[in-house]
């Protein structure tokens, strides 16, 4: 009866489409001018913290008593503080001790935290002991977990990065977790396994690519978060030591003298809204970016 | 004697466990697919048809061993296939294929037509040597009519059709005796669609394979498919060759289904049948024949004893009916 309808139809495949042009990048840049600006405002963050020491900048621990508590100047942009030492070079260095803590945070939270939702993702008996002791780290609130994390350890950079680390990880972990049931569930998962796909290619080809969105975007508030509380875990004492100028520490030091010096705790704090600023911007703009409703890929 | 079929599946029980409560103890057990078998032959088209959630594309996916069973045998060409341990498995899985429904989700998003087609013959060490995988690549575009320069393109650069063509490439890859097709038209545009159907008739015909085809869509299956397998509610309740089931159904179920098939003659005389309500739910089968809640034959004996399949040795139906009334 249907017969006739079939032979009908024409044999000839649509015509392939056009490649794409180069200069991919460039476009996704200009279309998304969030991305754009958290670009520009973690750029001048990272150019400042490279180039401190040529900024017109002294060196930030050395203490004048006799030129303390001086307000903003020609000499001194941010003035000095109760022990002399010049704000503005402090700042600047701060810089430093920011960035770092915050790209380290993102980068070793990232990747511990995808190896472990990936496992739990993927080895079924493993997932409830592991999403288990995660929902226990993350019962406990992360800055309190940091606080008693550096109070075991001395105070310096690096302790502060691995404290941080171990309080944002189980975030990442969940979210990679979540992210690797719903892929494994897609056909194309199904279809490499009917095509003898072995479990390590499997993982290294088909899931880990579709996570790194995802991952991208969490990574940036996670670098956001870590900046904020090195500045929180800075200035109640538990975090960088006081000879390494941050922002945490300076406001910390500023503190006291807030009703008659604001500009000491004004100046470290604008640098950090604006780094936080730039980071979440990224973040919201490669969120929106990445949607997987739009068909636009990085 | 006759060689053993290319598949043989035996009894193929596949249930869910609802899991709820506290503890996560079993709660419910939905029986997708109870106690169902079929054979295919080498060359031959099974078409399995039925509404959505009677359980064909669970059949499908057991049978790949994508889904571990619940009790039954499956059986590819002498050798027992369902209790393999994944490695022995991987080695018997250039023999079978699968073509998903949606050509959207079937390919991954981030792999070129050249990687995703190289995927299974690095696999299976097929076309060893970069040569060797090209001159396959090149062919297997051929088979499915794409044009070579497609290889270099990522999925999201073509249309659904052309897509669903990557996935027969792909499925033919390994050479494979088996392919299923669950649902593999169905996301397609009418005349796509029947590129598609007449792309797997010629490669049939041309390699010689077996098809499981998984469809609700009747027009499709009688132009295609040697036998048709009718299920419903996870068992079936007819299976028999095309003229004879088409032209004489022998279970008030698949009457039913193939008065719904839309006819291009507008004047022929037709008679709907139209069946009350839904589907009953998996989780909770009616007693005696599985059909017998919407059947407009039903009788007493219905409700209380599940009807066997019977018929003569390729003609089989499960109705305690010899004759459908309409028929008389």
């Amino acid at each position: 009866m249907t017969a006739s309808q079939f032979i009908a139809a024409s044999p000839l495949p649509e015509i392939v489409p056009q490649r794409r042009r180069h200069g991919k990048f460039v476009r996704f840049i200009l279309q998304h001018p969030t991305i754009f600006a958290g670009l520009v405002l973690i750029g001048m963050m990272a150019l400042i913290a490279i180039f401190a020491p040529f900024l017109g900048t002294v060196d930030p621990t050395a203490l004048a008593p006799v030129r303390r508590l001086r307000p903003p100047s020609a000499a001194y942009w941010f003035g000095t503080d109760m022990l002399g030492r010049d704000i503005y070079s402090r700042v600047l260095y701060g810089t430093r001790v920011s960035l770092t803590v915050g790209f380290a945070v993102a980068l070793l939270a990232s990747g511990v935290g995808l190896a472990i939702g990936l496992v739990a993702g993927f080895v079924r008996w493993s997932d409830a002991i592991i999403m288990r002791v995660m929902d226990g780290l993350m019962s406990i609130p992360s800055i309190l977990l940091a606080i008693a994390l550096m109070a075991l350890t001395r105070g310096s950079v690096r302790n502060v990065v691995i404290a941080i680390t171990i309080s944002e990880i189980p975030r990442v972990a969940r979210l990679i977790r979540g992210v690797v049931l719903s892929l494994r569930e897609e056909p194309y998962i199904e279809a490499a396994i009917a095509c003898g796909t072995r479990a390590p290619r499997l993982i290294l080809r088909h899931i880990l690519p579709n996570t790194l969105a995802p991952l991208s975007v969490q990574a940036t508030y996670i670098c956001a978060s870590a900046m904020i509380t090195e500045a929180i875990l800075s200035f109640i004492g538990a975090g960088t030591p006081p000879t390494v100028p941050s922002w945490g520490n300076i406001m910390a030091e500023g503190r006291a003298l807030w009703q008659i010096k604001p500009s000491i705790v004004f100046f470290p704090a604008i640098f950090l809204l604006l780094t936080v600023l730039g980071v979440n911007l990224l973040g919201d703009g490669l969120r929106d970016a990445l949607d997987p409703r739009r068909t636009l890929r990085l | 004697m006759n060689p053993p079929p290319l598949l043989e599946v035996n009894g193929m029980v596949k249930h869910f466990l609802i899991r709820g409560g506290l503890l996560g103890g079993i709660t419910g057990r939905v029986r997708a697919v109870d106690d169902l078998s079929f054979t295919i032959a080498r060359g031959e088209t099974l078409a399995l048809v039925g509404e959505s959630g009677s359980g064909k594309s669970t059949v499908g996916r057991a049978v790949l061993g994508l889904t571990p069973l619940s009790g039954g045998e499956i059986w590819l060409d002498g050798t027992r296939i369902d209790q393999l341990s994944r490695a022995r498995m991987r080695n018997l899985r250039h023999r079978m294929q699968i073509v998903f429904q949606d050509p959207f989700s079937s390919l991954n998003p981030r792999l070129s037509v050249r990687a995703c087609l190289s995927e299974p013959l690095t696999n299976f060490g097929l076309a060893r040597g970069s040569a060797a995988r090209e001159a396959r690549i090149f062919e297997l575009l051929d088979q499915v009519q794409l044009p070579r320069a497609a290889a270099d393109r990522l999925p999201h650069e073509f249309s659904g059709g052309q897509r669903q063509r990557i996935a027969i490439a792909r499925a033919l890859a390994p050479r494979p005796d088996l392919i299923i097709c669950d649902e593999a038209v169905s996301a397609l545009d009418v005349s796509v669609k029947a590129q598609i159907v007449n792309l797997l008739m010629d490669l049939q015909k041309e390699l010689g394979l077996a098809l499981l085809f998984i469809s609700h869509d009747l027009a499709i299956v009688e132009h295609l498919t040697h036998r048709v397998a009718v299920m419903y509610l996870g068992g079936i309740v007819e299976i028999g060759p095309r003229d004879a089931v088409f032209s004489r159904p022998r279970h008030p179920y698949t009457e039913a289904l193939l008065s719904a098939v839309p006819k291009p003659d507008p004047t022929a005389p037709r008679r709907r049948i139209v069946l009350a309500g839904d589907m009953p739910s998996p989780r909770d089968p009616p007693t005696g024949c599985r059909f017998h809640t919407r059947c407009p034959y039903a009788f007493d004996r219905c409700r209380v004893e599940r009807p066997e399949l019977r018929g003569d040795a390729s003609h089989r139906f499960a109705c305690h009916l010899d004759d459908l009334p309409s028929a008389a």
